[in-house]
C-alpha cells in the first residue's frame, strides 16, 4: 500500500516536472522570437534599395558591399529608437576604419521631424526615408526599432527587434568586422 | 546517486531561475519610468481588449469600428481587416483625423483603437487617441493591448491582415 502511494507520488511529480518543462520551453520560444533573424531574410542577400539621404545624396545599399552594414529602421516618435541612434552614430566613428557602415531608415510618414531630429542629434550617418514597399521587402517593419546586420558579402546575418541589448549588438558587429 | 526529491528541488530552482530570466526584462520594460498622463498606462484596464478577444469579436456579427492611430507607413504594410487609418494619436493632426473619422458615429458606437508601433509602455499614440474619444463623449471605446508590436502580437500570431491605404 505504502509502495503504491509512493509510486503515485513519483508519477505525479514527473507529470508536474514535464508540465513545467513544456511551460519553460514555450516561454523560451516566445522570448527568443525577439531578436532572431527573420527566417525569410536570414542568410539571404539584403534587399537592394537606392534612396536619397536628407542632404540629397544617393544611398545605394549595394555600394556598401565589402562593409559590415547596420541597417536600422526607426522613427522620431519611437522612444527606444532615439536611445539607440546616438550609439549607432558613435559606432560609425569608432569602427568606420574597420569597414563599418550604419544606415538609418526613418519610417516617419513625413521628413520634417526627421530632419529636425537628425540635426539635433548631429547625425552623420546616412538617414533615408523608408516607405511601405521597402518595409515589405524587409519582411514587414511592423514595430520599431528593427535593426538588420548585413555582412561584407551583403547577406543578412541578424535581425534585432524592439529595444535591443546594445552590448550584444556591438559584440556581433565586432565579430563581423573581424571576418574578412 | 542523488535522490528524486533532490533532483526535483534542483529542477524547480532551475525553472524559477529560467522563468525569472525570461520574464524580468519584459516586466522591467513594462514598468520602467513614471508614465506621463497620456501614456498607454493611463488607459483603464477595463477598457483594454486582448488580441485574441478582438479577433473573436471581428469574427462575430457585432463588429466594432477599428481605428489604427499609429504610423501610416505601418498601416499601409499591414492592418487589421476593415480598420481605418486615424492617426497618429501623438500629433494634433492625427487627433483631428481621428475626430473626423468618428464625427458621424453615435456616441455609443463600439470603437477599438490600436497602434502597435512600439512596446505598450513606449507607445505615444494610443493614450492621447483614447482620451480624445473619451473627451468627445464616446462611451464604448476599447484599446487593443499590444505588448510588443503589431508584427509580433497580431501578424506573428497568424491573425489576418489587409494591406494598402
Amino acid at each position: 500500500m505504502a509502495k503504491a502511494t509512493a509510486l503515485k507520488k513519483v508519477s505525479r511529480r514527473r507529470r508536474i516536472l514535464r508540465g513545467l518543462s513544456l511551460l519553460i520551453l514555450a516561454l523560451a520560444a516566445t522570448n527568443l522570437a525577439v531578436g532572431t533573424p527573420t527566417k525569410s531574410l536570414l542568410h539571404r542577400h539584403a534587399p537592394a534599395f537606392v534612396r536619397h539621404d536628407l542632404q540629397g545624396h544617393s544611398v545605394r545599399l549595394r555600394a556598401y558591399r565589402g562593409k559590415v552594414v547596420l541597417l536600422n529602421f526607426w522613427a522620431t516618435w519611437c522612444a527606444p529608437c532615439l536611445e539607440e541612434l546616438p550609439h549607432f552614430e558613435a559606432w560609425q566613428t569608432r569602427y568606420a576604419r574597420n569597414g563599418f557602415q550604419a544606415i538609418a531608415v526613418s519610417m516617419d510618414d513625413t521628413d520634417a521631424p526627421v530632419r529636425a531630429l537628425a540635426s539635433k542629434l548631429q547625425l552623420t550617418i546616412p538617414v533615408v526615408m523608408g516607405d511601405a514597399p521597402l518595409g515589405d521587402r524587409y519582411g514587414g517593419i511592423l514595430g520599431l526599432p528593427i535593426t538588420f546586420l548585413i555582412d561584407r558579402r551583403g547577406m543578412v546575418v541578424a535581425r534585432f527587434e524592439g529595444a535591443t541589448d546594445l552590448d550584444a549588438l556591438e559584440r556581433q558587429v565586432c565579430q563581423l568586422l573581424a571576418r574578412h | 546517486m542523488p535522490s528524486l526529491s533532490k533532483l526535483s528541488s534542483l529542477f524547480s530552482a532551475a525553472c524559477l531561475l529560467c522563468t525569472t530570466l525570461l520574464l524580468v526584462p519584459q516586466a522591467r520594460a513594462q514598468f520602467s519610468g513614471a508614465p506621463p498622463d497620456s501614456s498607454a498606462f493611463s488607459i483603464p484596464k477595463a477598457d483594454l481588449i486582448q488580441p485574441e478577444a478582438l479577433r473573436a469579436l471581428l469574427q462575430s456579427g457585432d463588429k466594432p469600428l477599428v481605428l489604427q492611430v499609429g504610423s501610416h507607413i505601418m498601416f499601409a504594410q499591414a492592418h487589421i481587416p476593415g480598420a481605418q487609418y486615424a492617426g497618429p494619436g501623438s500629433q494634433p493632426a492625427g487627433l483631428e483625423l481621428l475626430a473626423s473619422k468618428v464625427a458621424a458615429a453615435p456616441k455609443t458606437q463600439s470603437i477599438v483603437l490600436y497602434c502597435g508601433c512600439c512596446p505598450w509602455n513606449r507607445c505615444p499614440n494610443v493614450g492621447p487617441a483614447y482620451h480624445r474619444l473619451h473627451d468627445l463623449g464616446f462611451t464604448h471605446v476599447k484599446v487593443l493591448y499590444i505588448a510588443n508590436n503589431f508584427g509580433q502580437d497580431w501578424v506573428g500570431k497568424g491573425y489576418s491582415v489587409e494591406k494598402g491605404e
